[in-house]
């Protein structure tokens, strides 16, 4: 059963998702991994790298919606599965691409059970649906956070691919987040901030306790609504979806929307001054109290323990 | 102009859902339903495209049972002009609503589709998409900003590393993020005028659309529970634990 996997990149980088979807992935047969970009070479490289990829493709195109689920249409002709991270792009492409092929995709998966059957999380992540899929050819996204990384060390063949594509929408701008902390779906440990923090200056609180423990840093949507943290920090139903092995929520009471997102996070800290917070009583450990006292001690006391990633 | 926004009626996002507990489904009756958040944002925007000047018309349709006519008065009573809804007591996959929307964008022609990015039931986040592959549109999903720019349109998007601008040429499919705007409570007075705005119900059957699902849904459970955890007293207690758990972490 021949897998396409398609390789998620960022300003000429392998993102750190690709690892996971390929190791998801390469349960289901042979991974080919799509690098689709104008200048594919650096990053099909580091593709190249994965263990289980068999082969690295790659296409000149932009990830535009349109281009690329034309691009997609022809090559899954050749596999069984066609497979994507549950990110901006997959999102965007997978059901689109599903559409031509009159196929009916499945998204948003957290577990492989077989060959045809998946699960997949619904209502914010209060349910979650087993569904078997018996079309000729699978349409995939898998939620990176929820599998880990394949190992490196490989050195698969890369095959460079003709079949340009012209989008109809053009890309006229990417107004990003500047930042020198970790990749939040994949991170390891994320530290999250809520409205309770009161101003974008006083979110670095936030930010320099990430920095300290090498995390990404996650906001509520409130946080992000409010000015205090930019979009692609917003976790939850609608942000991003992650599953750290620690989060440590700060000032964050924990609507539905928001616990949606932590779900698969192995070890849960909050602080927060309400005993009564849903987030609260939802942590493995939490420290009733005001995080602007909070913070400053914490950040010494890690220190003096001689925490440092 | 014309703007056609789609919507889809579901249980309230404030609802705490019930997982039936013979695996069959969520508990939907007796539940509080309204319009998905994220299609009140699409209705919102062509709403507030159309007192820009950019649409003679907006017209709602949603597919789904009789009592789905309680949203499309909502969305009557926000500013749109008239109504459609394909009325179905099935529940149908994303496919079959994207090509039941292809019929009535046929039949419509309307310059801008607006959606939400997702339902908050399913979570599918599909159909805009399907849409505009199936009626051979471009397509600017999880919308923040919309701008009428000649005969096109410019679009901020949010994505994982930020926001993007895309432009696109008209017709196109947009699908409707948060943080695009703030969906309006209409006023009494509205609520009563939406009544006497043109609702059209039309039986599913008369759009010759295949609606068999592709995929079998095996069972709903609920998710697995969270052991409870314990309060702390101090700092140095939280800090010790972090260490802790930080010094186990398997290196990746």
């Amino acid at each position: 059963m021949s897998v396409l996997v398609l390789a998620d990149h960022d300003l000429g980088v392998l993102s750190p998702a690709t690892a996971r979807i390929v190791s998801a992935a390469s349960t289901l047969g042979p991974v080919d991994l799509l690098v689709v970009a104008d200048d594919a070479a650096t990053i099909a490289k580091s593709a190249a790298s994965l263990s289980g990829v068999a082969k690295v493709l790659t296409l000149k195109g932009s990830l535009v919606a349109d281009s690329l689920a034309t691009q997609l249409s022809t090559l899954a002709v050749r596999y069984h599965y066609v497979v994507a991270s549950a990110g901006s792009v997959g999102k965007d492409v997978i059901p689109r691409l599903a559409a031509r092929l009159d196929l009916m995709p499945v998204t948003d998966v957290v577990r492989i059970l077989g060959p045809t059957s998946f699960e997949r999380p619904i209502y914010a992540g209060n349910a979650v649906q087993t569904v078997t899929d018996t079309q000729d050819k699978h349409l995939l996204t898998l939620r990176a956070s929820a599998f880990r990384p394949a190992a490196g060390g490989n050195a698969a063949p890369i095959e460079a691919l003709d079949g340009s594509v012209q989008a109809v929408a053009r890309l006229l701008s990417s107004d990003r987040t500047e930042s020198d902390t970790a990749d939040l779906a994949t991170a390891q440990i994320v530290v999250g901030g809520g409205i309770a923090l009161g101003s974008a200056e006083n979110f670095q609180l936030v930010e320099n306790l990430a920095k300290k423990l090498g995390a990404a840093v996650g906001a509520t949507r409130a946080a992000v609504d409010a000015g205090y943290a930019p979009n692609d920090w917003q976790v939850g139903q609608t942000g991003k979806i992650i599953a750290p092995d620690l989060y440590i929520a700060i000032g964050i009471s924990g609507a539905l929307q928001h616990l949606a997102g932590i779900q698969g996070a192995k070890k849960i800290v909050a602080i927060n001054t309400d005993p009564e917070a849903p987030l609260v009583k939802l942590a493995d450990i939490a420290l009733i109290g005001d995080l602007f006292e909070i913070i400053p001690q914490l950040t010494a006391e890690l220190d003096r323990l001689g925490v440092k990633r | 102009m014309k703007i056609l926004v789609a919507i889809k009626r579901v249980v309230d996002h404030n609802v705490r859902i019930r997982v039936r507990p013979d695996g069959t489904g969520v508990e939907t009756a007796g539940v509080r339903m309204s319009m998905n958040p994220f299609c009140k944002h699409a209705v919102e925007a062509a709403v507030q495209l159309s007192e820009a000047g950019h649409g003679d018309e907006i017209v709602i349709v949603s597919i789904g049972p009789k009592v789905a006519n309680d949203v499309i008065l909502t969305a009557l009573a926000m500013g749109a002009h008239r109504g459609i809804l394909i009325e179905t007591d099935a529940e149908l996959e994303t496919l079959a609503i994207a090509k039941l929307l292809a019929k009535v964008v046929e039949e419509e022609q309307p310059d801008i589709v607006l959606l939400g990015k997702q339902a908050v039931d399913d979570d599918s986040n599909h159909v805009g998409q399907m849409l505009a592959a199936l009626t051979d549109r471009p397509q600017a999903t999880f919308a923040s900003e919309i701008k009428v720019v000649g005969a096109g349109l410019e679009v901020s998007r949010e994505v994982d590393s930020g926001r993007q601008t895309l432009s696109l040429p008209m017709p196109a499919i947009v699908t409707a993020d948060l943080r695009l705007n703030t969906p309006r409570n209409a006023a009494l007075p509205m609520v009563m005028k939406a009544r006497s705005k043109p609702l059209a119900v039309r039986p599913v059957a008369e759009f010759g659309v295949d609606l068999a699902p592709r995929l079998t849904v095996d069972k709903i459970s609920p998710p697995a529970e969270r052991v409870a955890g314990k309060t702390v007293a101090s700092v140095t207690e939280l800090a010790a634990f972090i260490a802790d758990d930080v010094a186990q972490m398997e290196a990746l």
